[in-house]
């Protein structure tokens, strides 16, 4: 927005907020708009729209870049948002026709996540030994426990729709906790530490006469370090990525500093998405949120947004970085090796979950896994849940 | 403004220097040395007008820092600045007591036979816990700033390398404007300061502490304004060197650098060329000062794959 040129911003009769051209009050214009801007999508809480309204009082309603500024400043809180408030903008100050497609739900395909029943006739029809837990016959809770413990073994990509949902439950006590690191804030320690604490020892002091007789020190405590998840969902993916969504809402909304993101024909971060505690609405939410489920891979070009945008300014220092891929890569080796050794050169540890692993004869050929082996420092198998366990203790070390 | 305004809640703000708008504010940084667009213009009026604290985000070399700077230059205000890192905490940010001198007090108080028997008195412990033993770090100090004078800017940079619990204690203090110290009580400002808070983006800050602040995603300039702060930062390199370096700055931003130059990049490379006793940019110019300009080793090696030739004509066509 940089035409400076005087416009009289002309309330544009977009859909229900026609009745604010009615009145030009800045609240009922705000209040208008900011309708708009969660329809399409934006996260605006209450109390943005009133400062957003005290706002445009402030700037005045007479040139358009001061009412999109306004607007910018309060209402937007993430880069990643600017694009549907421009949309929004254009829509509702400016009555563009380019805004409508705000009001369109864009076509979403959810054939990884929603678990439909399709498919429930051919489920289970490659189920090994384990005992049908609809079976009702014999001793109930040995059949569970044996069902479970099969579940755990088994393939995701074999999966029927209800062992997906059983699965996601057994993966739910899996806390993906990094690797524990030196923090740098101080805490009270009862030994001798390395930095003495006056506080404390003054504290002390006073209760004992004024001699500072037993000192009290400061060291440093431990944290957990970052762990960044980066899940493929290309075509090739399709029968894992369904479970390993799931996997990533786990860790996510298990506990603070994990990020998530999603690799395929481009990079897309769903942290955010992952975060809700409900597990469906969450993983529904990711699915919205990523544009190409089950297309290509570009695995080289997404690792690369991931580094310029997020991995090399901080995310991904010192981190445990997990790459879940079979490291099938349609796009140029040369270019995912060079962003692995970027990735590499920051992380503290990079850990490749590949579901393929463990089929019997399995070879890193994949000419995206070769490129992408030397930079690697555990190679692990991610296909079932009793495997993501496992993994849970690489990460660990 | 005009008829369709009625019923606006007209709320003509003065801010110092009479300004009233985001252009005479965008002039008043000029004067002190920050060339804004107008989008950070209005953003920084609207802050100053609302008194509310200023988050900008941005790639690094932007400028974000920068701005806190020069409003402090403007307004002739203190400039109080808090870096983060991690592990940073109230001690560091807020207050600490001055724990050396008050041992000493403490020992001379034993020395004049004033401590006696288990306990010290609570004469003693008023005097050791005095604002003569507090040492006001830039947070408190901004709350506890004379009212006579203009507002400070407090300036927390970098925000997103300190911890999860210093952000959240920072919010507890931009929402009220007070910090508790538990031996002397609260203090409160008379006058909230200016508060500048960048960051990096390396994680995303909590949803609180942005509801709390005007948000701003700072970009790196176009041609024409990165041109004019070489001129106004640079004021010893040529001129036909200035365009050149400005284009070329915008060309290599182009070329998918893992490390793109900020604008501060650009004038570090403008002086350097400059020093060399260039008047125009050319490949040997280039060749030789290219460490200022882009950080990484991959970054240089993709720029010189791409032909330093290339680079220097396609800047000086740019440049016009």
């Amino acid at each position: 927005m940089s035409t400076g040129a005087p416009v009289v911003p002309t309330p544009a009769p977009a859909g229900p907020t026609a009745t604010a051209t009615a009145a030009s009050q800045p609240e009922r214009l705000a209040v208008a708009f900011v309708r708009l801007l969660r329809r399409s999508g934006l996260r605006v809480p209450p109390d943005a729209s009133v400062s957003y309204a005290v706002a445009l009082a402030a700037v005045g309603l007479a040139r358009r870049d001061p009412v999109y500024w306004a607007g910018r400043a309060t209402l937007v809180r993430r880069p990643e948002d600017v694009e549907a408030y421009d949309k929004a903008f254009s829509a509702f100050w400016l009555g563009r026709e380019r805004g409508r497609q705000v009001f369109e739900v864009q076509p979403q395909q959810l054939t990884l996540v929603v678990d439909s029943s399709e498919d429930e006739e051919e489920a289970g029809e490659d189920e090994p030994a384990g005992p049908d837990p609809e079976d009702g016959s014999g001793d109930e809770l040995q059949v569970r426990y044996s069902a479970a413990e099969t579940l755990r073994q088994k393939d995701f990509a074999t999966l029927s729709p209800d062992e997906l949902a059983e699965a996601q439950r057994l993966m739910a006590a899996i806390r993906l906790g990094g690797a524990r690191k030196a923090s740098r804030r101080l805490q009270p320690v009862r030994r001798r530490g390395r930095r003495p604490d006056l506080r404390r020892t003054l504290r002390q002091a006073l209760r004992a006469g004024g001699e500072p007789v037993r000192r009290a020190y400061l060291d440093q405590g431990e944290r957990e370090r970052r762990v960044v998840l980066l899940c493929d969902v290309s075509g090739s993916m399709e029968p894992y990525a369904r479970a390993l969504i799931r996997f990533l809402h786990v860790a996510v909304a298990g506990r603070a500093r994990v990020e998530a993101f999603t690799l395929g024909t481009r990079l897309t971060r769903v942290t955010r998405e992952l975060s809700r505690r409900d597990a469906d609405a969450a993983v529904l939410a990711a699915a919205k949120a990523v544009p190409d489920w089950s297309s290509g891979t570009r695995l080289g070009e997404s690792l690369r947004s991931f580094n310029d945008t997020w991995g090399t300014r901080g995310m991904a220092r010192g981190a445990v970085v997990i790459v879940l891929s079979d490291g099938w890569d349609r796009g140029d080796p040369a270019v995912l090796a060079e962003q692995m050794e970027r990735l590499r050169r920051v992380a503290h540890r990079v850990v490749w979950v590949n579901p393929l692993k463990a089929t019997p004869g399995y070879a890193p050929l994949a000419r995206g896994m070769a490129a992408a082996l030397p930079y690697v420092d555990d190679l692990v198998e991610g296909h079932s849940v009793a495997s993501l366990e496992a993994l849970s203790e690489v990460v660990r070390r | 403004m005009s008829g369709a305004a009625a019923g606006v809640p007209e709320r003509p703000v003065t801010l110092p220097g009479g300004v009233t708008g985001p252009d005479d504010l965008r002039a008043a940084l000029g004067g002190a040395g920050y060339l804004a667009d107008e989008g950070l213009a209005t953003v920084v009026f609207l802050a100053l007008a609302l008194r509310r604290p200023l988050l900008l985000e941005g790639d690094a070399g932007v400028g974000k820092t920068e701005v806190a700077k020069a409003l402090s230059r403007w307004l002739g205000a203190e400039l109080l600045r808090i870096q983060c890192y991690e592990g940073i905490d109230a001690a560091q940010a807020v207050y600490e007591w001055d724990y050396a001198r008050q041992l000493l007090h403490l020992r001379a108080a034993e020395a004049r036979g004033a401590v006696s028997g288990e306990r010290v008195s609570e004469a003693i412990e008023d005097e050791l816990y005095s604002e003569r033993f507090l040492v006001r770090r830039p947070l408190l100090a901004a709350i506890t700033a004379d009212p006579g004078g203009p507002p400070p800017v407090l300036l927390v940079d970098e925000l997103d390398r300190a911890d999860d619990e210093f952000e959240a204690f920072l919010l507890e203090v931009l929402s009220e404007y007070a910090v508790t110290v538990p031996e002397l009580g609260t203090f409160r400002a008379a006058v909230p300061p200016i508060v500048v808070l960048t960051s990096n983006r390396t994680r995303d800050l909590h949803d609180a502490l942005k509801r709390r602040c005007l948000y701003h995603w700072v970009e790196h300039p176009d041609f024409e304004r990165e041109l004019e702060i070489v001129a106004l930062r640079a004021p010893e390199v040529a001129p036909r060197l200035a365009r050149e370096v400005a284009a070329a700055a915008g060309q290599l931003r182009e070329m998918g650098l893992y490390k793109p130059p900020g604008v501060a990049e650009t004038i570090d490379w403008a002086e350097a060329l400059a020093a060399l006793g260039q008047a125009r940019l050319d490949e040997a110019g280039v060749e030789r000062t290219l460490g200022t300009v882009l950080k990484y080793r991959e970054d240089a090696e993709r720029v010189r794959a791409a032909g330093i030739c290339e680079l220097v004509t396609a800047a000086a066509q740019r440049a016009g």
